[in-house]
């Protein structure tokens, strides 16, 4: 999976975390709980559907790797990679 | 049509889920109600057999209307009120036998032939589009309209669609707040006490845990900070449960409200159930289940006016402390702030310390601010030993 297709599939959760956004206008490198008011819940949540659509389980200790689209993404690939 | 909450005065019926000549138990939803609060699934209280249906799709009703006639088990008719959980609602049973003998059984579906069954998101998207339900062909179960039925008659996309909160209306909602925090303000004395309490250990204590868990298992320091409260409140019994009439009657059950901001400007505060029997497993998978049910407008009847107590927590973007305002009937509200770190006393040395601003705001009708501070200060114990939890 490129880095393309994993933006892709963070934009699809965010949608689904917060409807109401724009994501098109989102910042990618604004922190994400301040840009779209995602409360702990709501991380927890999107870390889940990360876990769930890619398979990879974010530790907590990593969590601020992830507060931005762009951290995320990059993160993620990395992870993808060093697990192939 | 069930009080939903204090300032509840009417609901309209959008969906019924049972038909005459169906056997109904205690639990059963038995039919979906629209509110300021969003579409609201209504419980049977009573077990029996539903008689007749009184009150047709799409109408609206005053709070108190008896919306079916359920036969009791024991063969009485009783009238009633689908939900029976403010105690201002009573069941009103009819002194004589069923109906007569040999009366045919009333054919299902044979009220309101016209209606067409629809979910609540499709009703919703189907009034604000100006679109008749009667013209649109039902794909749902039993031909039900569902909410994708109505989006293919506007021509909107499906995607966007799926993605809107059904059943809530947020303007409707601020003015239901409005109207119970207003009554709230008048009728309540209230008093407010405040505790600073150190959780360090339960933010240890959560790192160890959520270690070894998969996202979908771990746990949140609300779950930590709901069951202290549930467990301080089965011990401190004058900050749990409703003043009415002009007397307070205390809870056998904890049933614990929990504040839940909507995205856009909204609140609600559904119960979790029997908080403190919970472990903090069952607490954490019920508050993800009430929240995306909060957040989606698909809340329980018996959510909205179970709550004998009220949990208010900042989370960790808030500010350091929040001064509630009572729900009534309940005599209580716990607010959390958010955990930060401060200089800490322990053992007379000044160490770095996670500390939360815990406070707690009680109706002087009930309580005192001894008693108060007794029931905040234990609270404060009990998440100072998270493993106890």
């Amino acid at each position: 999976m490129n880095v393309d297709e994993i933006r892709n599939i963070l934009n699809e959760e965010l949608g689904n975390i917060a409807p109401e956004a724009n994501l098109q206008t989102l910042n990618p490198s604004a922190d994400l709980r301040e840009a779209l008011d995602i409360d702990s819940i709501d991380f927890l949540n999107f870390i889940t559907a990360i876990h769930r659509r890619l398979g990879i389980t974010v530790p907590e200790l990593d969590y601020p790797k992830l507060f931005t689209l762009d951290g995320a993404v990059t993160y993620l690939a990395s992870k993808q990679k060093a697990g192939k | 049509m069930p009080s939903l909450g204090a300032d509840m005065e009417a609901g309209t019926l959008v969906e019924w889920l049972v038909k005459p000549g169906d056997t109904v138990k205690r639990g059963d939803i038995v039919a979906v109600v629209e509110t300021q609060k969003g579409a609201i699934e209504i419980e049977i209280y009573e077990p029996g057999q539903v008689e007749e249906i009184l009150v047709s799709l799409d109408t609206k009703v005053p709070v108190g209307t008896p919306l079916a006639r359920i036969r009791s088990e024991g063969e009485a008719t009783a009238l009633a009120q689908a939900a029976l959980i403010a105690p201002a609602i009573t069941i009103a049973a009819v002194p004589e036998g069923g109906p007569p003998a040999g009366q045919p059984p009333v054919p299902p579906l044979a009220i309101c032939p016209a209606e067409k069954r629809a979910t609540p998101a499709a009703r919703r998207l189907a009034q604000i589009s100006g679109l008749d339900l009667a013209a649109i062909r039902g794909t749902g179960p039993g031909g039900a309209i569902v909410l994708a039925d109505v989006e293919r008659s506007v021509g909107a996309p499906a995607q966007a669609g799926r993605k809107r909160p059904a059943g809530l209306d947020l303007d409707a909602m601020r003015t239901a707040i409005a109207a119970a925090m207003a009554r709230s303000k008048r009728d309540i004395p209230h008093y407010y006490l405040q505790h600073e309490v150190n959780v360090t250990a339960c933010e240890e204590w959560l790192t160890r845990t959520n270690a070894a868990r998969t996202p979908n298992e771990r746990l949140l320091m609300g779950a930590l900070e709901m069951k202290a409260v549930a467990l301080a409140a089965r011990r401190f019994p004058a900050f749990n449960g409703f003043y009415q009439n002009g007397r307070f009657e205390p809870s056998p059950a904890v049933h614990m409200g929990v504040a839940i901001a909507i995205r856009g400007g909204g609140l609600a505060a559904p119960a979790l159930r029997d908080a403190d029997r919970l472990s903090l497993d069952e607490i954490m998978s019920s508050l993800r289940d009430l929240v995306q049910r909060t957040r989606a407008g698909r809340l329980r009847s018996s959510e909205i006016s179970d709550p004998t107590i009220t949990v208010s927590s900042l989370g960790e973007r808030g500010v350091e402390a929040l001064y509630g305002i009572i729900y009534p009937p309940q005599v209580a509200l716990v607010g959390f702030g958010k955990a930060v770190q401060r200089p800490w006393v322990a053992g007379g040395a000044v160490v770095p310390r996670s500390v939360v601003t815990v406070t707690l705001s009680a109706d002087h009708r009930v309580s005192d601010g001894h008693a108060g501070a007794l029931f905040l200060s234990e609270i404060g114990s009990l998440l100072e030993e998270p493993d106890k939890l």
